[in-house]
C-alpha cells in the first residue's frame, strides 16, 4: 500500500484552458493527482468537469496548459495513445459496444496491451493462440471481479443499467490503467447499487489503481475520496480533503448560491 | 417436435456431425458443376463461376461495411483495379504476359494500395458522407479507365482490352477442355474449381479475421468510434486496414474475372455493380459470413433465373406482354423491399443478433 513512488505524483495538469467559441469552458485549471488516491472532481452542472475529462483523455486538445502523466507529456496525444500510457475512462452517457457481448466488450479493452496483427490472425500461430487465450482469460477474470461474470455472453445493450456501468469499468480495467477516470459512475443508481459500486471502487484502489472520479452523489464522493477539487464556471474554486472542501465558503456559495442580502 | 429439435441441437454440437456436415457440403460442391451441366446446361455452370466471384466481392465488402461499419458505395473500383491490372499485364496491349501466380498476389496488393488511397482521405467521414465520397471514387476509377486511351493509350478506352491471357498454372490452361482421369473438364468446370478454391481461402481468411483482435477492433469501431478510441484502438489504422483487406479481396476477384472473360471494359464496373454487391451484404446479413455468402448466391442466381419469365409469359399468354428485362428488375426490387421489411437484419443474421430478436419477442 505504501509503495508509492518518490514524488507520489501521477498526474499533473497545470494552467489548463479550453474555449468553445466564445464560451470559456475551463480557465487556468491546475490539479495534481497522487498515486493510489481517489481524487474527486465535483461541481454544478456545466462547471467543466467532463470537458476536463475529455482533455485528460485526449479527446479534446487544450488551448493552453500542460498535462503530464507518469512523467509523460500528454499534449497533442491521440486518445488511443493516452490509453496506451495508462489512463482509462468511462463515459457519463454509457458508451458500450452495444451489439457485442459483455465478454467481447472487455476483450476489446485488452487490444491496447496485445499485438496480434493480420498475419497472426490468419495463420493463428502458437503465439497468437496463446495471446487470444490470455485475452479471454483476463476478460473473464475482470467480469467476475466487477460482479457480472454470469452475464459474459449477454449483449451489452441487454444488460441492466447498473451492470452496464460495471461493464464499462471492467472494459476500462482491461487496458491495465494506472489511472481510472470515471465520469459519474453512480448516476441513476439506487442506494444498494451505489453501495456496491463503492465497494468495487475501494477494491480497485487497493489493487493499486489510482481513481479520478466525477460524481454528483455527494455522500459517495465525501465518503470515498481522499481529495476533492471543486469546479465552478470553468474555474477551480477549492481543493482539499472532503472535510476541508465542505467547509469552504466558495463551495457553499457555488452550490447554494450567494448569501442573502 | 421439441424433442426432435433438442436431439437435433445436441447432434449439431457433436464434432463428428460437424465434420460429416463439412464432408457432405464439400462433396456437393465438387459435384455441383457436373450436376448443373447435366440438368441445366453449360451456361449455368458459367453463372456458378460468376457466383463464386460475387461471393469473393461480397466477403470483401463485408469487411468494410459489415465488420467496420464503413458504408462504401464504390467498392467495384477495387474489382476494376484487379481486373485491369491483370488485363494490362497479361495481354497483347503492352505485350506483357506475366504468369498467374505473380498476377494474383499483385492484384491483391495493388487493390490493397488503392483501398488505403481511398481510405486515407475519408477517415473523418462516416455514414452518408462516406458513402458519397466512396461513390465518387468508384466513378472516378471507371471514368479514368474510360478515358485513359489518349494521349497515351493505356486502357484502350471504352473499347476495353481483349485477348487477355487465360489463367494458366504451369502448363495447365483453364480455358481448354482437359481430360483428367478419364473425366472431361470443360473450361467453365476448370474455372469453377479454381474459383471455389480461392473462395474457400477467402472465407477462411474472413472467419479468422472475424475472430481475432483485429476483427473485434473493427466491430468496436462500428459500434462506437469514440469509445473504441478511448479503449486504446488506433481507429485510423483499424479503418485503413478494413479498407485494405476488403479491397484486396476485390482485387483478387477482379483478376480472376479478367482471366476468365478474356475481355474487360469500363462497362463492367458501373455503379450498379457496387450497389449489387452492397445488396448482397445487406440482404444476407451484414457482418455474418454465412449470411453474406447466402446473399451473394441468391442475388447472382435470382436475376438469371428470372430470365425464364419471357418464355413463361409466352407459354401462358401466347406472347410476351412485359419485357422480361424490365420485369426482372421489378421483381428483384420488390423482393429486396419485402426482405428488408420482413427481415431487417438480413436473411441470415448472426446468431447473436438473432438471439437478440427472439429475446425481444419474448419480452
Amino acid at each position: 500500500m505504501t509503495s508509492s513512488t518518490e514524488s507520489g505524483l501521477l498526474l499533473k495538469a497545470s494552467g489548463i484552458s479550453k474555449h468553445f467559441g466564445g464560451l470559456a469552458a475551463l480557465m487556468d485549471v491546475s490539479l495534481t493527482i497522487h498515486h493510489k488516491e481517489i481524487y474527486g472532481l465535483i461541481g454544478p452542472n456545466g462547471a467543466g468537469k467532463t470537458t476536463l475529462f475529455n482533455l485528460l483523455t485526449g479527446l479534446y486538445s487544450a488551448d493552453a496548459g500542460t498535462i503530464t502523466f507518469d512523467g509523460i507529456n500528454l499534449s497533442g496525444k491521440q486518445p488511443h495513445e493516452v490509453t496506451q500510457t495508462g489512463i482509462a475512462r468511462t463515459f457519463q452517457n454509457i458508451r458500450l459496444f452495444a451489439n457485442m457481448t459483455a465478454l467481447e466488450n472487455v476483450m476489446v479493452g485488452r487490444s491496447v496491451r496485445t499485438h496480434a496483427g493480420v498475419f497472426g490472425a490468419i495463420l493463428l500461430n502458437q503465439k497468437t493462440r496463446d495471446e487470444e487465450r490470455a485475452i479471454r482469460h483476463r476478460a473473464k477474470e475482470l467480469l467476475i471481479y466487477t460482479g457480472i461474470g454470469h452475464h459474459s455472453q449477454m449483449l451489452a445493450k441487454n444488460m441492466s443499467y447498473g451492470d452496464q456501468r460495471r461493464l464499462e469499468i471492467a472494459r476500462a480495467l482491461a487496458t491495465d490503467p494506472k489511472l481510472l477516470a470515471l465520469d459519474e459512475p453512480a448516476a441513476g443508481m439506487n442506494a444498494t447499487e451505489t453501495a456496491a459500486l463503492r465497494k468495487l471502487l475501494e477494491s480497485i484502489r487497493l489493487s493499486g489503481v489510482t481513481i479520478l472520479l466525477i460524481e454528483h452523489d455527494v455522500k459517495l464522493v465525501m465518503g470515498l475520496c481522499d481529495r476533492v477539487a471543486v469546479l465552478d464556471y470553468g474555474k477551480k474554486i477549492a481543493e482539499g480533503t472532503p472535510t476541508e472542501v465542505r467547509r469552504d465558503p466558495a463551495v457553499i456559495e457555488a452550490y447554494l448560491g450567494g448569501a442573502i442580502a | 417436435m421439441s424433442d426432435l429439435l433438442t436431439h437435433w441441437r445436441k447432434f449439431k454440437r457433436e464434432p463428428y456431425a460437424v465434420w460429416l456436415g463439412f464432408a457432405l457440403i464439400g462433396f456437393a460442391l465438387v459435384l455441383l458443376p457436373f450436376a448443373t451441366d447435366a440438368a441445366m446446361g453449360r451456361s449455368w455452370v458459367r453463372i456458378l463461376d460468376h457466383t463464386l466471384l460475387y461471393i469473393m466481392l461480397a466477403l470483401g465488402l463485408n469487411i468494410v461495411v459489415g465488420f467496420a461499419g464503413l458504408l462504401d458505395l464504390g467498392y467495384v473500383a477495387f474489382f476494376a483495379v484487379g481486373a485491369y491490372l491483370y488485363a494490362l499485364l497479361a495481354s497483347p496491349q503492352f505485350d506483357l504476359h506475366l504468369p498467374f501466380w505473380t498476377l494474383l498476389p499483385l492484384g491483391a496488393l495493388v487493390a490493397c494500395m488503392f483501398g488505403v488511397l481511398l481510405g486515407a482521405p475519408t477517415l473523418r467521414l462516416r455514414g452518408d458522407y462516406l458513402a458519397i465520397v466512396t461513390l465518387g471514387f468508384g466513378e472516378i476509377i471507371r471514368i479514368f479507365l474510360n478515358n485513359l486511351n489518349a494521349p497515351v493509350n493505356i486502357t484502350n478506352g471504352p473499347q476495353g482490352l481483349n485477348m487477355i491471357d487465360p489463367i494458366m498454372i504451369g502448363d495447365f490452361s483453364f480455358s481448354r477442355t482437359q481430360q483428367i482421369l478419364g473425366i472431361t473438364f470443360s473450361s467453365v468446370h476448370n474455372y469453377y474449381y479454381l474459383f471455389l478454391a480461392l473462395t474457400l481461402l477467402i472465407i477462411f481468411i474472413s472467419i479468422r479475421l472475424e475472430n481475432s483482435r483485429i476483427g473485434r477492433a473493427w466491430v468496436a469501431v462500428r459500434e462506437d468510434e469514440v469509445a473504441a478510441q478511448a479503449m486504446g484502438i488506433n481507429t485510423r489504422n483499424v479503418k485503413l486496414l478494413a479498407f485494405a483487406m476488403g479491397a484486396s479481396f476485390g482485387g483478387v476477384s477482379g483478376g480472376l474475372f479478367a482471366g476468365f472473360q478474356g475481355f474487360v471494359s469500363p462497362e463492367s464496373f458501373h455503379l450498379t455493380e457496387s450497389i449489387m454487391v452492397l445488396c448482397m451484404v445487406v440482404l444476407g446479413g451484414m457482418g455474418h459470413i454465412p449470411g453474406v455468402i447466402l446473399g451473394a448466391v441468391l442475388l447472382s442466381i435470382l436475376p438469371e433465373a428470372l430470365r425464364y419469365i419471357g418464355p413463361l409469359e409466352e407459354a401462358l399468354f401466347g406472347r410476351v406482354i412485359v419485357d422480361p428485362a424490365d420485369l426482372r428488375l421489378l421483381i428483384l426490387g420488390l423482393a429486396m423491399v419485402l426482405i428488408m421489411l420482413l427481415r431487417p437484419a438480413g436473411l441470415w443474421p448472426s446468431p447473436v443478433q438473432r438471439r437478440e430478436f427472439s429475446h425481444h419477442d419474448e419480452s
